[in-house]
C-alpha cells in the first residue's frame, strides 16, 4: 500500500513538474521568432482556404429587424480626441471631406452629403468582435465599389487603405493612429459598405461618425471608424508597423476570416 | 495436501504480447495529444478575452449571458466567481481572480491555464488557430486510416451483443469495482471502451470543428446554415466551451483509466504498439 502510495505521488509529481514545465516553455516558444514564424503561416492556409470556398461574391448572412441587438456595443475609441474631430463634430461634418487617392486615376474628395447622394445599400448584419461578443445591427452606406469605380483604380492598385480619425494608443510618433487595409477583393464586395446609419439612425460618434467601414465577412477591427482618407496602394509595408492595421501591428491576423 | 497432487491440475499463467495499435493510430494519437493541449489551452486565453458565455445570435455586455466568470471589489479585497444561470460561486484563486507574480489579478482563467501565461489574445489565437489546422488534419489522416484499415469496423464498432443493456450493466459494474478484462477479453476493448471513443472521436471532436467554424464570419459566409444549425453564433461559442469542458472530462476518466488497468502496459501500447496479456488456463 505504501508503495502504491508512493508510486502514485511520484506520478502526480512528476506530471505537476512535467506540465508547469511544458507552460514555461510555451512562453519561451511563443516568444522564439522561428517558432512564431511557423505557427504565423496558419493564417494564409486559413485565408486561402476561405477564399476557395467563398469565391468573390459569397454573402455574409443578413437578419431582419427582429433580430437586431436591443444595443449596439461601442469598442475601441468612443470619440477620437483631437480638437480637428470636435470641430467637425461640432460642424455636423459638413466640412468633412473623404479624400481618395494614391493609385487612382482621378483622385476624389468628397462631401458627406454627396455621399449621401450616392445610391445606398442598407444590410442588417452581425458584427463579431475578435474578443469573442457579436452584436447585430443594421447598417446603410454606399458600397465601397461604387466610389472606387469612379476614382478608377490603376492596374498595379491591389490594397485600400483607411485612415482614421482616431488615436487608440497615444504614441509621439503617431502610431497610435488607427488604419485598416483590404484587398480588392473585399474591396469591391457587394456587402462593403461606407456606412453612416446605424440601425436608421445618423452614425453616432461612438460608432465612428461620420463614416465607418463594414466588411461583413471578416472580425471586427477590420470595421474602421472615423474614416477620413481612403488611400489605395500596392503595398502597405511602408504604413507605420508594416502590417497593414493597427492591431495588425500588434499581432492580429490581418486577414481576420476566423 | 500432497504438493504433487495437483501438478495435472495447475492454473498456469503466461504473459503474451500482441500487436494493440497500428502505427497510424499510435501516431495520430498523440499528435491527437499535442493539438487538444495546445488547443485547450490557447482557447482558455482567447476565452479570457471576453469570459462570458451567451445563446443566440448576439451576444455582448449587457446581454443576459448563460456563464459569467468575473470578479469584483469587496471590502476584503477582490473577488472572483462563476455565475452559471444565474448562480454565483466564489472561486477566488482560481478563476476571475488569480495570483500573478504574488499579485491577485482579475483573470478568467490562470497564468497557468492559459498559452501564453500572460494576456496575449493575438498570440493565444495564432497557437489555436495553427493547432487548429494540425488537428483537423490529423483528424482526417485517422478518420481515412480508420475507414480503409477497417479498424472502426473491426475495433471500434460495438457488436449487437454488447450493446444489450444486461451486458452494458455488467461492464459497468466491473467498471464500477475496477475490474478489467484479462486474458482472450483484454486483446479487444470492451463496449463501454468502444461507445466511448465513438462518441469521443465520432460526436465530441467533430463537434469542436465544427462550432469552432461557426464562429468565423468568413466560413458562415460560405455556410450560412451552419449558424442554424447552432441556433446563432453566440449559441456556437457556448457549446464549444461546453464540447471542450467534456473533452476535459473524457481525458481525466481516460488517464485514470489507463493507470487503473496498466499504467506502463498501455502507454507503451500506445509508443510501441505491443501491448502484454496474461493467458492463463489449466492444463487438465
Amino acid at each position: 500500500m505504501s508503495r502504491f502510495l508512493t508510486r502514485r505521488r511520484f506520478l502526480i509529481g512528476s506530471t505537476l513538474g512535467a506540465s508547469a514545465f511544458t507552460l514555461a516553455g510555451c512562453d519561451v516558444l511563443d516568444q522564439n521568432p522561428d517558432v512564431t514564424k511557423v505557427i504565423h503561416s496558419a493564417e494564409k492556409l486559413t485565408m486561402k482556404a476561405q477564399r476557395l470556398l467563398q469565391g468573390r461574391d459569397a454573402l455574409a448572412r443578413e437578419f431582419s429587424e427582429a433580430d437586431i441587438s436591443p444595443s449596439f456595443r461601442v469598442n475601441g475609441t468612443s470619440a477620437p480626441d483631437s480638437e480637428e474631430y470636435a470641430e467637425l463634430v461640432e460642424g455636423k461634418f459638413a466640412s468633412w471631406q473623404l479624400k481618395i487617392d494614391g493609385l487612382v486615376d482621378r483622385p476624389l474628395q468628397i462631401s458627406l452629403a454627396d455621399i449621401r447622394k450616392l445610391s445606398a445599400r442598407t444590410q442588417i448584419t452581425r458584427h463579431d468582435c475578435v474578443e469573442g461578443w457579436s452584436a447585430i445591427g443594421k447598417w446603410t452606406g454606399v458600397p465601397l465599389g461604387t466610389l472606387l469605380k469612379a476614382v478608377g483604380l490603376r492596374p498595379t492598385a491591389r490594397f485600400a487603405v483607411f485612415h482614421c480619425a482616431d488615436e487608440l494608443e497615444k504614441t509621439l510618433d503617431g502610431s497610435g493612429r488607427y488604419y485598416e487595409s483590404i484587398d480588392l477583393i473585399d474591396a469591391f464586395h457587394p456587402q462593403t459598405i461606407l456606412a453612416y446609419q446605424l440601425n436608421g439612425q445618423d452614425l453616432g460618434v461612438g460608432h465612428g461618425a461620420p463614416l465607418r467601414l463594414r466588411v461583413e465577412r471578416q472580425l471586427g477591427y477590420k470595421q474602421a471608424k472615423y474614416i477620413m482618407r481612403i488611400e489605395i496602394v500596392d503595398d502597405f509595408t511602408g504604413l507605420w508597423g508594416g502590417n497593414g492595421g493597427f492591431w495588425e501591428d500588434r499581432g492580429y491576423e490581418w486577414y481576420a476570416g476566423i | 495436501m500432497n504438493e504433487h497432487a495437483s501438478d495435472n491440475d495447475v492454473r498456469y499463467s503466461r504473459t503474451i504480447f500482441i500487436r494493440r495499435h497500428s502505427l497510424v493510430a499510435r501516431l495520430t494519437h498523440w499528435l491527437n495529444a499535442l493539438c487538444l493541449s495546445f488547443l485547450l489551452l490557447s482557447g482558455l486565453q482567447i476565452f479570457n478575452a471576453h469570459p462570458e458565455l451567451y445563446w443566440g445570435h448576439y451576444g455582448a455586455d449587457g446581454d443576459p449571458a448563460i456563464l459569467t466568470i468575473g470578479s469584483e471589489g469587496r471590502a476584503g479585497g477582490t473577488l472572483g466567481f462563476v455565475r452559471v444561470a444565474g448562480v454565483e460561486f466564489e472561486t477566488t484563486g482560481v478563476l476571475g481572480v488569480s495570483e500573478i507574480d504574488g499579485q491577485a489579478t482579475a483573470r478568467a482563467f490562470p497564468a497557468w491555464a492559459t498559452i501564453p501565461s500572460f494576456q496575449d489574445l493575438a498570440a493565444g489565437r495564432r497557437w489555436h488557430f495553427f493547432f487548429a489546422w494540425l488537428f483537423v488534419l490529423n483528424g482526417l489522416l485517422y478518420f481515412g486510416f480508420s475507414v480503409i484499415s477497417g479498424h472502426l469496423k473491426r475495433d471500434l464498432a460495438p457488436k449487437v451483443e454488447e450493446l444489450s443493456p444486461r451486458h452494458l450493466w455488467h461492464e459497468i459494474i466491473d467498471h464500477a469495482r475496477l475490474r478489467f478484462p484479462e486474458g482472450e477479453k483484454a486483446k479487444r476493448y470492451n463496449a463501454l471502451q468502444k461507445l466511448t471513443y465513438l462518441a469521443v472521436i465520432g460526436v465530441l471532436l467533430p463537434l469542436m470543428v465544427v462550432t469552432g467554424l461557426t464562429m468565423s464570419p468568413g466560413i458562415d459566409a460560405v455556410f450560412p446554415w451552419l449558424v442554424d444549425v447552432f441556433g446563432g453564433r453566440q449559441s456556437a461559442r457556448t457549446i464549444h466551451f461546453i464540447t471542450a469542458s467534456l473533452l476535459v472530462l473524457f481525458v481525466i476518466i481516460h488517464i485514470a483509466m489507463v493507470v487503473l488497468s496498466g499504467t506502463w502496459n498501455n502507454i507503451r501500447s500506445m509508443i510501441t504498439g505491443r501491448y502484454a496479456v496474461k493467458e492463463t488456463g489449466s492444463n487438465s
